[in-house]
């Protein structure tokens, strides 16, 4: 017998209750303005939420944060936004995007009770740049921030190869001490801009 | 400390952690304070409850019907392109992903936190095979430079002082001597683990949890180390117990919102990583590894440990683990919850660590999917009663009091004995090595009259 065979006859030889899988359909949390919840949360994580009247007005939103200043390689994946001075599609390996300094994306919704945003690869050559950047900065639809993770997973569907994360603040530790570091491994700033009256990508 | 051979003996342990009194304190103190901020999360959702009773129904669910969502977890992660492999214990666990990494010609792997790599001990055994490991989370990476294990499944470094940290790096990484800011420190292993990062040509990970609905794996870190190991080199490895899986991606609505709430009081990690399929031109393993817990799922009395979501809330909670230390257990998973998990896996080594409990439940209490921690680990002190895994003294002292317990005539004069000696014993007799319960405690002051005797001259009505 084989490992699997082993272990599913092992498992299979017990008779544990198996009761019935219950319904998630519960009056979950929500809260009177959603997005001034995700942006107190995300503040709790140590990022941080600037807004955008219009998709027009982003550049120059994006272009007044402090990481943008002195940063020298620019990453910008966003469809129509041109912040960027490296094209991710035209980088072969990974490896040469350890010197980005800034990192601009799309994500998809927000989430206001944690300050989570979901951001999918599925189009980023490499995924790569979300977590070696220096700086992040996610571009989210005003219009669509989520009350609670359960509104959030029922608009994700897994059913082709892909990647996405719920990114929720910069980069930290707190495995010295319990003294709270941003900056572990990944991002050491993430900003989420708000953008008005746009659909998203 | 990962010796095979030692039988662990908690109190012993526990005795030489609590000799540095202001260490003790100090660890107590770290480790209060993460219950601190688990309460405050827990508080600011009104359907707390809620949400423990839906991961505990969905846990039993899974459990009770685990060889299906195995099996439906196969056929979904190998049409996304994903090769699942099977490991009936550590040995085999370990074989396997040696194998694929010497496919790979890998010299070396930045690994991020999985405590089955650690229950396995695959470390020394790559090691022992030429392969680097490099734990990529702080804490471990920590430990592993002073080549001990972790003290806590969630903050693996939470015993270490930051001078002792400022003094590792300072003989291994070259930082400033004396130096002990943890933001100059946390910098110092950044740049150092970056260049581990763009070198190594392959990822281990753990895994949190697994669905069986979609074949994905959802990853948990603050550190965003997890991603950056598995993000650069083509090859990722995933490791998991076979109780990780849940059956539906819907069902991380719950577990992800319990989570990070549980074990450092923070609203969700900062990165929860969804793989479903390898990255393109890459390659995705995934190891689903047994090693003692089919046998575990066959018993009424501990089934429910196999919930465990490894949030560590039970360990910050616990006044023994506390006030012990994580190493004082000997094992991976310490804390209430491997003090079930490990007697069930070695009884013979692990039989003090049921005995490292007051009983007071308050791990019970904090268990985001409700496992009856308190009540199993007193059951684990009747099974290893029964066989015969207790000490000589321990042995001795239940038959005697048992003798006493039967006879009332020989409780009351034991009681009077007793109440006699407490008020008039010399101190220096009283407080002998004899009397355990005298070592760090004042005996409470014994009343003229026991409990009884007050009873009967109660006035009457």
């Amino acid at each position: 017998m084989n490992a699997k065979q082993k272990i599913l006859a092992a498992i299979r030889r017990q008779s544990p209750a198996r009761p019935s899988l219950p319904s998630l359909d519960e009056a979950w949390i929500e809260y009177p303005d959603a997005q001034a919840q995700f942006a107190a949360a995300l503040a709790s994580v140590g990022g941080q939420v600037v807004e955008a009247a219009s998709f027009a007005d982003l550049p120059a939103v994006i272009a007044q944060l402090p990481p943008m200043e002195q940063a020298a390689k620019i990453v910008c994946t966003v469809p129509g936004l041109p912040l960027g001075n490296c094209v991710l599609d035209e980088v072969a390996d990974p490896h040469e995007l350890a010197d980005v300094d800034v990192a601009i994306v799309a994500g998809r919704f927000a989430v206001a009770e944690n300050g989570a945003v979901w951001v999918e690869a599925g189009r980023l050559r490499h995924r790569a740049v979300c977590f070696i950047c220096q700086h992040l900065v996610l571009v989210v639809p005003q219009s669509q921030v989520l009350h609670n993770m359960h509104q959030a997973y029922q608009r994700l569907t897994f059913t082709e190869p892909a990647y996405g994360v719920f990114i929720s603040g910069p980069s930290k530790t707190a495995d010295i001490e319990q003294s709270l570091v941003i900056g572990a491994h990944g991002a050491r700033s993430l900003t989420v801009a708000m953008v008005a009256g746009w659909e998203g990508v | 400390m990962s010796n095979e051979l030692i039988v662990t003996d908690h109190a012993k342990a526990a005795a030489e952690f609590v000799r540095d009194d202001a260490r003790a304190h100090w660890h107590d103190q770290a480790l209060w304070f993460v219950r601190v901020k688990r309460d405050r999360m827990a508080q600011s959702l009104p359907e707390w409850e809620t949400l423990r009773a839906k991961a505990a129904e969905i846990k039993a669910h899974t459990v009770g019907h685990l060889a299906d969502y195995l099996e439906q977890f196969e056929r979904q992660a190998t049409a996304l392109g994903a090769k699942v492999h099977w490991a009936a214990d550590a040995a085999e666990h370990n074989r396997i992903v040696l194998d694929i990494l010497q496919r790979h010609g890998v010299r070396q792997v930045a690994k991020s936190k999985s405590m089955l790599t650690e229950e396995c001990h695959l470390n020394p055994f790559l090691e022992r095979h030429g392969i680097t490991v490099v734990d990529t989370d702080l804490g471990e990476w920590i430990v592993q430079l002073r080549g001990e294990p972790p003290s806590h499944i969630v903050l693996p470094a939470i015993h270490i002082k930051k001078e002792e940290v400022g003094e590792l790096f300072h003989r291994k990484l070259g930082t400033e001597a004396g130096a002990s800011d943890p933001k100059y420190l946390t910098e110092a292993a950044r740049y150092k683990l970056r260049q581990v990062f763009l070198e190594s040509q392959a990822g281990i990970t753990g895994v949190n949890f697994a669905i069986a609905e979609t074949g994905g794996l959802v990853v948990c870190t603050n550190e965003g180390n997890a991603d950056l190991g598995v993000s650069l080199p083509k090859l990722h490895i995933a490791c998991m117990g076979i109780e990780k899986l849940i059956p539906r991606a819907a069902d991380l609505g719950v577990f992800l919102r319990l989570l990070a709430r549980s074990a450092t009081g923070q609203p969700i990690t900062t990165y929860s990583s969804h793989f479903h399929g390898p990255a393109p031109g890459g390659e995705l393993h995934i190891v689903l590894v047994d090693n003692g817990r089919s046998s575990i799922l066959g018993n009424d009395d501990y089934r429910r440990s196999l919930h465990c979501i490894r949030c560590g809330a039970c360990m910050n909670t616990c006044p023994v683990y506390r006030r012990s230390g994580g190493h004082s257990y000997g094992a991976t998973v310490p804390g209430p919850i491997g003090s079930i998990l490990n007697p069930a896996r070695d009884p013979g080594r692990y039989a003090t660590l049921p005995y490292a409990c007051s009983l007071c439940a308050s791990c019970t209490d904090v268990c985001p999917v409700k496992i009856n921690l308190h009540e199993q680990l007193l059951t684990w002190r009747r099974d290893l009663a029964a066989a015969g895994k207790l000490s000589w003294s321990k042995r001795a002292a239940m038959k005697v009091t048992a003798a006493v317990f039967a006879r009332p005539g020989l409780y009351r004069l034991a009681g009077k004995v007793a109440r006699f000696c407490l008020r008039h014993m010399p101190r220096v007799l009283l407080y002998g090595p004899w009397n355990p319960w005298g070592r760090q405690r004042e005996l409470p002051q014994a009343p003229r009259r026991s409990f009884r005797e007050q009873y009967a001259r109660r006035p009457k009505p």
